[in-house]
């Protein structure tokens, strides 16, 4: 299960997404999130869905590896669709069985605001599919400098947050090897009763708090060997280029944007 | 126990864009009793074999036999408790699987979920305590308050507490001072003497493949290269050395002997005795020939 896992991980390719500055794919991720919720009716949904797998098309990455590493988020999605049948409760009744019903207005809800989910997640997903996490920190701490003005520590963000999705696999790859170390001593990780499984995870989480604060700590002093100081004056290796397709991709958005708006009742 | 694996394949992350072909057609029979070292470079799928043999990991290909359990790609395991109490696997830095509030505990872990009583289980961690030579007065103490070294022995007597029948070594002696290796390396020997155990060693070292290995497995990019015995494998230093392996000192010590002195020695040593024997036999015959 943990090598299907897609969160935080990118899959090199060459692809015009790709190549896209991380400053432009963050600012149409923003807008991205704003604009899902002027859709209202089949219509607009169904430009936001074109939109979609155009991106995903574009940005190469292969759908079955897409769609197989979200599994755990269709069954939220599945979740949530059903809690909106079974919970509104207004318009016709189209389905009656006993004392349960199901309301038009539950069926339009669920199927909405499920697709808006699914539509959010998917983007965020080719975000991160196909930006390094650097970049992403890159592109986050140059679009935040204006708020250094107002004191707003941007770089310690930034730092922080690529820490964070640096160790993202360092740390499942540390996961898997305790796990197997364990499952070598008699744990049985993946079957048996819940009881007995919850309790699995006690010789896993330990060993992981533990080589976590570990590392953690040698971090900190390897950066401080290094002369680490925050941000101030410091120059980058990598330099950020916005070019043709980042503001032809904007363009395209903001399209769509007054599409939604012209469509939506 | 014997275990061999046949043609055995593996994949990582199979329908994924990152799928990797880790080990490719490995074949190695490992009889009840054989010191095996593995040896190889970084990357050429000797850790990937080791977690085949305790069922860690189901091959995509080809049949593992441990003991009386054949695992194959296609069928489904279930209860690998069995298997996983006769092969006990020492990862590498093992200390990074310890959690327990004290030591005791920490070894009883292993027994304890392979459904031995728990006086057992403390009867066998003060065997195993003083197998990896450390004192009784330890087990009371948190596995966190030792030094890195003691942490490594608490956690190998975590796997020798289970009683295997088969142990596998990744590497367990990487990050010891010299002293610490040769003990635990001389442990593990003697056990493997006494208890009749299979041993199977993945290491860097030639020195201690060559020391303690009836059976030398070398691993190139995923496949095996060559299997025989050390003497097999070492009397041709240079083929090794070409791939970028190291061959023990005393190898090398004689290759340049017998470079300097313009002749061949009557076999490969492999230890420091022989060696001594073999270079004062030839000072006696003087160089008369």
């Amino acid at each position: 299960m943990m090598e299907k896992m897609i969160f935080g991980r990118y899959v090199p390719a060459d692809s015009v997404i790709h190549r896209m500055d991380p400053r432009s794919k963050l600012i149409i991720i923003f807008l991205f999130v704003c604009i899902v919720f002027i859709a209202n009716n089949a219509w607009t949904y169904g430009a936001l869905v074109i939109y979609t797998f155009l991106m995903l098309g574009l940005s190469k990455v292969p759908m079955r590896f897409v769609f197989g590493g979200l599994k755990l988020v269709f069954i939220l999605i599945l979740f949530t669709f059903f809690l909106h049948v079974f919970l509104t409760k207004e318009g016709p009744v189209i389905f009656e069985l006993g004392w349960f019903k199901v309301y038009e207005e539950g069926l339009r809800q669920g199927i909405f605001i499920s697709l808006r989910f699914f539509l959010l997640i998917l983007m965020t997903s080719i975000l991160t599919l196909t930006t390094t996490p650097i970049a992403i920190t890159d592109g986050l701490e140059s679009l935040l400098g204006p708020l250094k003005k107002v004191k707003f520590p941007v770089h310690e963000l930034a730092l922080m947050m690529s820490i964070a999705l640096r160790f993202i696999p360092t740390l499942m790859e540390e996961t898997d090897k305790i796990m197997k170390a364990q499952s070598a001593r008699g744990v049985d990780f993946s079957s048996g009763p819940v009881k007995d499984r919850v309790k699995a995870v006690i010789p896993l989480l330990i060993p992981l708090f533990v080589s976590s604060f570990k590392r953690a700590e040698e971090l900190a002093t390897a950066m401080e060997a290094r002369g680490y100081r925050g941000g101030e004056g410091r120059t980058r290796y990598r330099q950020l280029s916005w070019g043709a397709a980042d503001t032809f991709m904007i363009l395209l958005l903001a399209a769509l944007t007054v599409l939604l708006i012209v469509l939506r009742t | 126990m014997d275990i061999s694996l046949k043609n055995v394949e593996y994949r990582y992350q199979v329908d994924t864009p990152f799928e990797r072909l880790a080990i490719k057609d490995v074949s190695i029979e490992i009889p009840e009793g054989t010191f095996l070292a593995i040896i190889g470079h970084t990357g050429s799928g000797k850790s990937t074999v080791l977690q085949h043999l305790n069922a860690l990991l189901k091959p995509t290909g080809g049949e593992v036999v441990i003991g009386d359990r054949v695992i194959t790609a296609d069928k489904k395991q279930k209860n690998l408790k069995e298997v996983r109490q006769k092969v006990g696997i020492v990862f590498q830095f093992p200390e990074h699987q310890l959690f327990e509030e004290t030591v005791e505990k920490d070894i009883c872990f292993g027994p304890m979920n392979f459904g031995v009583s728990e006086q057992v289980a403390k009867k066998r961690a003060r065997e195993a305590i003083s197998l990896v030579g450390l004192g009784e007065e330890i087990l009371s103490k948190s596995p966190f308050d030792l030094s890195g070294g003691q942490m490594r022995r608490v956690a190998i007597a975590g796997v020798l507490a289970m009683n295997p029948d088969v142990i596998v070594l990744d590497e367990p002696t990487a990050g010891l001072d010299p002293r610490g290796r040769k003990e635990i390396m001389d442990m593990f020997y003697s056990l493997h003497k006494h208890k009749n155990l299979s041993t199977i060693l993945v290491t860097h070292s030639m020195e201690d493949a060559s020391r303690y290995a009836d059976k030398i497995v070398i691993m190139q990019k995923g496949q095996v290269y060559k299997t025989g015995t050390p003497i097999e494998i070492f009397s041709n230093p240079e083929e090794l050395i070409e791939m970028g392996l190291d061959v023990p000192e005393v190898v090398k010590f004689q290759q340049r002997l017998e470079k300097a002195f313009q002749r061949k020695f009557s076999k490969t040593c492999l230890t420091i005795e022989e060696m001594t024997e073999e270079v004062s036999s030839f000072l006696k015959r003087g160089d008369s020939r």
